[in-house]
Formats: structure tokens, C-alpha cells, sequence
């Protein structure tokens, strides 16, 4: 055998497979009468690595479905990709589960910079983009992006309750903020702004950032202390949550303090900030609490852990992500049983926007998933609640978004 | 000419005619990859010119590869310069940073080096996101996927695929004889022995200067034409790892070696895929696996194995 035959022959082996991939074509892609095949990608390593748990917990829940039947029939393939959190790959991997895997849709991809780099590329495919797991405001544009819907509350919605919130029930409010620099600090800080107003604007005494590489930010609560601020707008993640907690309480700082639901967690965030400090703290809600003894007996809750303890055990059950994930496949579930027989992708698109009036078990009580032909904003309800030392109080009616 | 260049001119020909016969095979989702791969290829030859030729050990190299897919992202969306011409600009621009960074880097060798330009790695991210005025900070900036230019019945994949490889086999031509000449000889003495390529009137400090410069352009050129195939570009995507990446590419590859730069491309594009498939749970555990039975099968890279092999094939004929 001469070399140039070894070449030969090597570069056929390694490039043979490649030629004889891909299923051949079906009625409607990725759909048998046995199978729904859908696609996600998630991030199960680098540095947002700790939502891995959101995949992991989707791929369970649907194990569940199969386990009980299926859809119609239909067994679901929830293929679940690796994208590292790296835009790039994301796109990489989308492209494979789109022309490769021939999956019917994509959903639950995770990430606000990874979607922005293949929400063009599935709208030009037309390839639904459903329920997308990110808090920006972009994703429900149906004029630009018919097939891109988000799930959520965004950031600016939640910002827009705090702000009718303190109008209300202020007298006199002075707004201190502390925010994180990236969108989604600056989507909560423009979603306050928008509810107060042109001229609720001025009650903003002083706006405080920080990097998410900071060590601290003890500095940021005294100036805003000095500023003479009577509310406090906390716009943190937990780490930086539980030390705005703690300094201002340690500092005697008693505004009234509104922290974002990003940070939330009784057991996260609350617990290491001490019970005490976090008294009186008021955020918005849409989902119940794993960590919040209210909902010890509730039956939804007890279902969800009776699904970890079965499906996903070495799940973290104080982990709200898995709570978020069981709700989320739960609203797939819906709409693809209202699919019926018909799982074109137009018609998981048109069921997408035709949700009414939809409890899923963990919801808090009375909100409900709504979606639209021009209302692709599935979850726009929100509750606010004030921390009692143990738990969460829900208080005053469920603030609506879509009802302007 | 002697039999070894006829071999390796056979083997370079017949690669081209493979590469050419590609687009018309695969599916665009694998021209798509193989897209990938040639721009790593490019990316990992700069890097190799720098460490593998001149032995400065760069771990910021993600740095220049973002300034080049940047150059390119920002020239689109806010100028509507035409695709083509952003491609050397950004090389231009990279040659000039990478120059500039290279003249301080004079002065810190070896693991002192690889410090400095790991910071440059490290803070790359953040820089991106402080000029949100530009770069759309964390949003990231979304390209349009350039089409083929009229007359040519090629699909926006089909037609990237072939400027890339244009700019590959342009790069690795001149890339060739820059480091097989005069000039390629002074950079590998520095690397072996500075003084006594001083000695011999070599201008050490120039010389690394310009190669950094090289270097950086060939990243930069690299990032540029990412750009062009993910058609977007964000912070996200030029992390440390990236840095890490093109390290590990080169060094699989083949230090020192041209054409090693295209298996280190393979290898970056194509493992963590596999290693995902393998195992969902710990895909970079499985990565780890195949570096490390890599570096034990083929302690020279992948082009040193082949080397060997070709070598004791020669010796078992002859």
C-alpha cells in the first residue's frame, strides 16, 4: 500500500460518516406517530453552569410524560445540548438540532446572550422558539419574531409593579437603586423608571452599580444611606443580595426595601442575610417558593417533590430552577395537547399564542398563563409579598402587565 | 526537488481538491463546521507562529480573535462596509495592536508572558461590555449571513465556506514563506538560542515585535471571519477559555508545524462534540480523557505522530 493510498483510504474513513447523516423527511419535521423530537440547549458547564439544573430537571419531567403515556400517543425526545453559555457554540449546536436532528421545535433554550444569536437564524428557518428561558423583553415581538415567544415575567415588568407600588403607598418616596451593569440590571432599572414616569423620575436620588466581579459592595449602601433614600430599590443576584441585606441592616438603614425576585430565595438568600434583617423586605412573585414553609402542604408542592424524589433525585429540592423548569415543561404539555393531531410547526406556533387562562400547580394562586396572536408574553402576572421573618405574606391583588 | 517536497506537495493538492469537493456533499449544517474549523485553523496558525516558531507563550489570544470579530461586527452594523473589506482591516488592525503589545511584552519571558496576556484574556469580556455604545454591550451585535455575490448558485454556507478557505490557503501560502525563509529562520533561532541569534545580527527585539504583530493579524482575521459565520459576536463568546482553546489546539496539532494548525482545528471543533456524546454529565471530564491519551499517544501533536509514522513507513520500505 502506498502512502498516498493510506491518505486516501484515512480521509474517506474519517469523512465517510459524515456523508449518510440525517433522518429522511417526515410529514412535518420531527414528528412520527410515536415521537415529538424537541430541541434545547443549556448550559451543563462553564460559568452559568449552576442553571445545568433547569435541563437536567426538563429532560425528568418529561421522562414523567413518557412514563404515563405520552402525548397523543406520542413519546417525547427531549434532545439537550451542552452550549457552555458561549453564544457561538449555541448557535452550533441549534443549527445541528435544526438540520441535523430535525427536531420541531426548540424550547426552553437558555440565556439571554445565547438566544439573541440564534433568534434570527430560527426565525428564518421558521422554527418555533418556544417559551425561551430568559428574563429580557425582547422575546415576545411577534411582528418582527413570529416564532420566537419568551415565558416569564420580564425584568421590566417586575420593575413596573415596584413602581406603582411605591406611587401608591409612599408618601413622599426618595428612590435609592442599586443595580447590576449588564441588561439585566439595566432591564429592571427601565422597567421602574417607565412605571414612574416622566415625572416620578425625579424621586430617583441616586443610582449605585456594581460589576458582577466586585467583591463587595458595602460602599454602594452607605452613599446610598447618605443619599437620604427611603426606598430601596435592590436589584442584586443572591450573592450581593444577602450583603445589601445584612450591611444595611448593620448600618441601621430602614428604608422600605424592595428586593427583586431574582433574589428571592427564603433558604438562598434570606437565611444567610439573617431572618431578622430581612424582615419587612418586599418582592414580586409568580412562583411558590420551594424553600417557603407556606407551601409545606400544598398540594402542588408535595406533587413536584414526590416528581424529584422519583425522577430526578439528586435534583436539589430548595432550588427554585426546578420548580421554574417542572412549570415550564408543564405549559409545553398544555400546548401540545392542544395541538391535537396536527403537529405542524405552524400549528404549535398558532397553540403557542392561543394559551387562555392556564393554572399550572405552581403558580402562585391566581395567576394564570395568557398568550395571544399579538401577546406573546405567556406569564405577565406578578404578587407582591412581604417577608414576616419565616415566609413570604402575599399581600394586595395579582398585578397585571397586559392590562394597560 | 526532492521526493519528500513531491509528497507533500501531492498531499497538499489533493487535500484542496477534497476541501473544494466538500460544499457539494455535505449538508450545510457540516460545511457549517468545517467553516469552524478552517477559521480555528487560522486562528491556531497565528498562534502557532507566535509559540510554536518563536516560543512566546501567548494565553490571550481570544483577545485579538475578539478585537478581529469585533472590527468586523462594528464595521457591518454601523458603517455598512461591504463584508470583504472588513476581513483586512481587522488583520491590520490586529497587526498593529498585537505589534504595540508586543513591544512591553519584550521585556517578560516565558511564563511572565503568558501572565500578561492572560490578563488581556481576562479582561477582554469586561472592555467589550464598557463600550456598550459600540459593541452592544452584553446584547452583543446580530450580522446578517453574507449571501453569494450574484451569478453564483451557492447557498450563504456553501459561498462562506469557500472565502474562508480562500483566506486559509491565502494565509497558510504566505504564512509558508514567511516561515520557511531568512525570516522564519531568524524566529526560530530567538526561540532556541537568543543570544547567539543576536550574535549572529539578528534584531531580537524586532523580530518578536513583528511576529506578536503576525501573529495577532492571523487571529484577528480568524475572529473577523467568525464573525461572518455565527453572525453574531458578544462578550459571552470571547471568555478566557477561548485563550485555553487555541492553546490546546496548537499544541495537539503540532508545535512549530503549519500544518498542524489544521488538526488542532479538527481537534477543537470536533472533541468537545464527541465528548458530549459520550457523556452528558461530565463532557469535560471525557475532554480531559482525550487531551491526556493525546499527549501520551502523541507527545509531538498530531502532525509529530504522522511525522514519525511517515518517517518509520520510509525506513520499513527502504
Amino acid at each position: 500500500m502506498t502512502r498516498r493510498t493510506i491518505v486516501a483510504l484515512a480521509l474517506v474513513a474519517a469523512l465517510g460518516p459524515l456523508l449518510f447523516a440525517g433522518p429522511a423527511g417526515a410529514q412535518w419535521p420531527g414528528v412520527t406517530p410515536t415521537e415529538i423530537k424537541i430541541g434545547n440547549t443549556n448550559p451543563y458547564s462553564g460559568p452559568a453552569s449552576a442553571y445545568g439544573t433547569i435541563g437536567k430537571a426538563l429532560t425528568a419531567y418529561f421522562k414523567k410524560v413518557n412514563d404515563e403515556g405520552g402525548i397523543n400517543g406520542r413519546k417525547i425526545n427531549f434532545v439537550t445540548l451542552d452550549d457552555g453559555y458561549s453564544p457561538p457554540k449555541t448557535v452550533e449546536m441549534v443549527r445541528r438540532l435544526v438540520e441535523q436532528d430535525q427536531v420541531a421545535f426548540v424550547f426552553q433554550t437558555l440565556g439571554t446572550p445565547t438566544n439573541s444569536a440564534i433568534h434570527k437564524y430560527l426565525n428564518e428557518q421558521k422554527v418555533p422558539h418556544l417559551f425561551v428561558a430568559t428574563g429580557a423583553t425582547k422575546w415576545g415581538d411577534p411582528r418582527n419574531f413570529p416564532w420566537t415567544m419568551g415565558w416569564q415575567p420580564t425584568y421590566q415588568t417586575e420593575g413596573h409593579i415596584y413602581a406603582q407600588y411605591v406611587l401608591k403607598n409612599v408618601p413622599n418616596p426618595k428612590i435609592g437603586i442599586l443595580y447590576q451593569n449588564d441588561d439585566y440590571g439595566k432591564d429592571y432599572v427601565k422597567g421602574l423608571k417607565d412605571g414612574l414616569g416622566e415625572a416620578g423620575r425625579k424621586l430617583i436620588v441616586l443610582e449605585q452599580s456594581y460589576e458582577v466581579t466586585d467583591p463587595t459592595i458595602d460602599s454602594q449602601i452607605v452613599n446610598l444611606k447618605n443619599s437620604g433614600a427611603n426606598v430601596f430599590y435592590n436589584v442584586t443576584i443572591p450573592k450581593f443580595a444577602v450583603q445589601a441585606i445584612k450591611k444595611s441592616h448593620d448600618i441601621g438603614w430602614k428604608p422600605l426595601h424592595l428586593l427583586n425576585n431574582v433574589s428571592a430565595s427564603v433558604d438562598v438568600v434570606l437565611k444567610p442575610a439573617g431572618l431578622e434583617a430581612s424582615r419587612d423586605l418586599i418582592t414580586a412573585l409568580y412562583l411558590k417558593d420551594p424553600t417557603d414553609p407556606q407551601w409545606k402542604n400544598d398540594q402542588g408542592m408535595k406533587d413536584w417533590l414526590a416528581f424529584m424524589q422519583k425522577y430526578y433525585p439528586e435534583g436539589n429540592t430548595k432550588d427554585a430552577f426546578n420548580v421554574y423548569a417542572y412549570t415550564v415543561a408543564q405549559g409545553l404539555v398544555h400546548v401540545l395537547k392542544q395541538c391535537g393531531n396536527d403537529l405542524s410547526r405552524e400549528n404549535v406556533m398558532r397553540q403557542a399564542a392561543n394559551i387562555k387562562n392556564l393554572s399550572l400547580p405552581l403558580l402562585l394562586p391566581g395567576i394564570k398563563v395568557n398568550t395571544g396572536p399579538t401577546d406573546f408574553y405567556p406569564i405577565e402576572q406578578e404578587q407582591l409579598a412581604r417577608f414576616d421573618g419565616e415566609r413570604w405574606a402575599l399581600f394586595g391583588e395579582v398585578h397585571d402587565a397586559g392590562k394597560k | 526537488m526532492s521526493r519528500g517536497q513531491g509528497w507533500r506537495r501531492a498531499i497538499v493538492l489533493v487535500a484542496i481538491a477534497i476541501a473544494c469537493a466538500l460544499p457539494f456533499l455535505l449538508s450545510n449544517f457540516r460545511l457549517f463546521q468545517f467553516t469552524q474549523v478552517f477559521i480555528y485553523a487560522i486562528a491556531l496558525l497565528g498562534l502557532n507562529i507566535l509559540t510554536g516558531f518563536n516560543g512566546q507563550i501567548s494565553l490571550g489570544h481570544g483577545a485579538f480573535y475578539a478585537l478581529g470579530a469585533y472590527t468586523t461586527a462594528i464595521m457591518i452594523d454601523r458603517w455598512s462596509v461591504p463584508y470583504g473589506w472588513t476581513i483586512p482591516v481587522a488583520g491590520l488592525l490586529c497587526l498593529t495592536a498585537g505589534f504595540l503589545f508586543g513591544i512591553p511584552a519584550l521585556r517578560l519571558e516565558g511564563l511572565y508572558l503568558a501572565l500578561a496576556t492572560f490578563a488581556l484574556a481576562l479582561a477582554v469580556p469586561q472592555i467589550l461590555k464598557y463600550f456598550e455604545h459600540w459593541t452592544g454591550g452584553s446584547q452583543g451585535i446580530v450580522l446578517s449571513k453574507p449571501g453569494a455575490p450574484l451569478g453564483l448558485t451557492l447557498s450563504p454556507d456553501q459561498w462562506l465556506y469557500f472565502v474562508t478557505l480562500g483566506v486559509l490557503i491565502l494565509l497558510f501560502v504566505l504564512g509558508a514563506n514567511l516561515l520557511r525563509g531568512r525570516t522564519g529562520r531568524a524566529i526560530v533561532a530567538i526561540r532556541d538560542n537568543p543570544i547567539a541569534a543576536q550574535a549572529m545580527g539578528v534584531n531580537g527585539a524586532l523580530y518578536k515585535s513583528l511576529t506578536f504583530g503576525v501573529s495577532a493579524a492571523y487571529t484577528g482575521v480568524a475572529g473577523a471571519l467568525s464573525a461572518l459565520a455565527i453572525a453574531f459576536v458578544a462578550p459571552d463568546a470571547f471568555n478566557v477559555f477561548l485563550s485555553i482553546t487555541f492553546l490546546v489546539g496548537i499544541v495537539i496539532g503540532g508545535l512549530a508545524s503549519i500544518s498542524g494548525a489544521i488538526f488542532g482545528g479538527l481537534f477543537v471543533q470536533f472533541v468537545p462534540n464527541w465528548a458530549q456524546e459520550i457523556s452528558k454529565a461530565a463532557p469535560w471530564a471525557i475532554y480531559g480523557i482525550f487531551l491526556i491519551v493525546f499527549m501520551y499517544a502523541m507527545p509531538r501533536g498530531i502532525v509529530g505522530a504522522l511525522r514519525l509514522a511517515g518517517a518509520r513507513l520510509a525506513r520499513f520500505r527502504g
